[in-house]
């Protein structure tokens, strides 16, 4: 109450818009997280379930597995990658200084993309130590080694004496993109029939391979990627006015900035590895957010960690119920919302394409 | 005191500032002129501690290079000499950017008197890209002055550090920012700008270092250096200070700075 007060002395402060903003998207995800809970192939309903354990009564055996083996796992591997993927891109954007800029843009997004692949293409060649240690953890591990790798090369290229060039880092990521996309090419012109069902369907990304497995193995990097996203904050808003115009007004630049790489890195790195390639997340949600509530990274980090993961929780929805009992990967339902806004956005704002 | 020993200063290979020595004191106003490519910008950045340097550049005694940057932005806050801002913040958003840290870090009661100051009151909630260039270069302004608000903070004064502050500015704006750096220098702060303007930078400032091929020609007042000789040697143009005007010349000369006048 004291700080919604003390906002008021300033005129042109949006930190209540953006605090009421928050609580409201914290309703929408709840709402979210119980749809998804409920809905499914099955009838079971969590409400029934939860009156019947309150009751006294034993759970069936077969409303726990739902709940717990397949729904609970599904939820929480969409709560994490939508809010990764949106709070990745926010991060991103505020290093770029640019509402564009998105981790698919700076090889990230390839490089994890590589790495999936190779392991799909060339896993069977793997020693056997290795693929009895990581058995079917194999992809997401390696679409998750390939991210970090890339975002270290790429920050090896793009910074000199301990400075980091904005501009360099953007075309080496697009270069670097480019070189992933090649040899991905190359994987997927040697990979027989039944690798390119596997490619064709973890490119387009799905949250329905969810396992506690997969939760256990992603989820903490992304959580600690999450939490760290909030101290970037006070950073983010001075690198807006410049990296040099940042470090005047008191920011340890170069730290602020290997800060958000490795946030990127690992928000993005972990998603992709999860959930495969579910795209418009980390460039919608900002924007929105930016629209409802100004650019301030003090609330936008929050605010788009909870509307990312609310609104892929919905995609899921929609990706689960449109075609049941078979389901549509996610990605495509994200496309589908994330493609046209992204269009607008550019329509809107032509300017900020002509760097 | 800000200091500056045999400062050298190296720009993609090439030696900008050849070993510059010269004291600027808190308390007074000092002009950097010079024709353009003469180092005054770069001097600047080494000044606002950009830059890697040879020599020394001491502020108060410590030596800019060593100093974290929230304790260096506690004793001189920047203006460089153009600013873009990546996404639509208010007016009052990108002034409070000065508070991030320094003396005054996170004070927002600071922001309307600042804007006040550069003739913007009530300009906070409008959107900075949506002004035009001279109001964004003096928001840009009022979010460099609430950084070091009061001239002096314990006992030791602040640094204005400005490349070209009113280069965007109308004429009566221009004169509306030198009174402001006028009292934060008569009360005890320091400022150190470069101008372009010579008339203007011979009305505003105590002390005028002339720059040229990345040396000092001249330091001293304003009588001294832009009416001495050196400053038709560093301009490579005949320039003599205080002639008549030709007969039928139309000229502005704003004379509202001269004392008693403001």
């Amino acid at each position: 109450m004291v700080a919604l007060e003390a906002t008021a002395v300033l005129p042109g402060d949006r930190s209540g818009a953006a605090r009421r903003t928050t609580l409201i998207l914290a309703v929408l995800l709840l709402a979210a997280c119980l749809a998804s809970l409920s809905h499914g192939a099955t009838g079971v309903n969590p409400g029934r379930l939860l009156a019947a354990w309150w009751a006294g009564e034993p759970l069936a055996e077969r409303d726990r597995l739902i709940l717990w083996e397949i729904r609970l796992p599904r939820l929480l591997t969409g709560l994490f990658v939508g809010a990764s993927l949106a709070v990745g891109g926010a991060v991103m954007q505020g290093l770029f200084r640019n509402p564009l800029a998105d981790p698919g843009l700076v090889g990230v997004g390839a490089g994890a993309g590589l790495g999936a692949v190779t392991a799909i293409v060339l896993g069977g060649l793997a020693p056997a130590w290795v693929a009895s240690l990581l058995g079917w953890h194999l992809v997401p591990v390696a679409a998750f080694a390939g991210g970090w790798i890339s975002t270290l090369i790429l920050y090896r290229i793009s910074t000199r004496a301990g400075r980091t060039s904005v501009a360099t880092m953007l075309l080496a990521g697009i270069a670097l993109g480019a070189l992933a996309g090649a040899a991905t090419g190359v994987l997927v012109y040697l990979a027989d029939d039944r690798q390119l069902r596997d490619l064709t369907f973890w490119g387009l990304g799905s949250l329905s391979g969810a396992s506690w497995a997969k939760v256990t193995a992603a989820v903490p990097i992304m959580a600690l990627a999450l939490a760290a996203a909030p101290f970037l904050a006070r950073g983010l808003n001075g690198l807006a006015l410049g990296e040099a115009a940042a470090h005047h007004i008191g920011l340890p630049v170069q730290r602020v900035k290997a800060a958000a790489i490795l946030t990127v890195a690992a928000a993005t790195g972990a998603a992709v590895a999860i959930a495969g390639g579910i795209g418009f997340v980390g460039i919608v949600v900002p924007h929105l957010l930016r629209l409802a509530c100004g650019p301030d990274h003090r609330f936008l980090l929050v605010n788009a960690g909870l509307l990312g993961a609310a609104l892929l929780l919905m995609a899921d929805l929609v990706a689960r119920s449109i075609v049941a009992p078979a389901e549509l990967p996610i990605g495509i339902v994200t496309a589908v919302l994330g493609a046209p806004v992204f269009l607008w956005i550019l329509l809107r704002r032509r300017g900020v394409v002509d760097l | 005191m800000l200091t500056l020993r045999s400062l050298r200063a190296v720009l993609g290979g090439r030696p900008v500032l050849h070993g510059i020595d010269a004291v600027a004191r808190a308390g007074r106003v000092t002009a950097i002129i010079g024709p353009n490519g003469s180092g005054k910008t770069t001097l600047l950045r080494a000044i606002a501690g950009d830059l890697p340097h040879s020599g020394s550049v001491a502020i108060d005694g410590a030596e800019v290079a060593r100093l974290k940057p929230w304790d260096l932005a506690a004793r001189r806050a920047v203006l460089p000499q153009a600013t873009t801002l990546a996404f639509p913040f208010t007016v009052a958003e990108v002034v409070r950017l000065g508070l991030t840290a320094g003396p005054h870090a996170g004070r927002s009661e600071l922001v309307e008197p600042a804007l006040a100051e550069v003739d913007l009151p009530g300009f906070g909630p409008r959107l900075y890209q949506e002004l035009s260039g001279g109001q964004q270069a003096r928001v840009q302004l009022a979010r460099v002055r609430v950084q070091v608000w009061d001239p002096v903070v314990a006992g030791r004064p602040c640094w204005l550090i400005l490349d070209e502050p009113v280069a965007a500015l109308d004429i009566a704006h221009q004169l509306a920012v030198m009174r402001v750096l006028r009292r934060y220098a008569d009360a005890g702060g320091g400022v150190v700008m470069v101008l372009h303007d010579l008339n203007l930078a011979a009305m505003a400032a105590d002390e005028v270092w002339l720059l040229h091929e990345g040396r000092l020609l001249a330091a001293g007042s304003p009588a001294e250096v832009i009416g001495g000789a050196e400053l038709a040697r560093a301009y490579g143009c005949p320039l003599t200070a205080n002639r008549p005007a030709p007969p039928g010349a139309t000229f502005v000369l704003p004379h509202a700075l001269w004392a008693g006048a403001a």
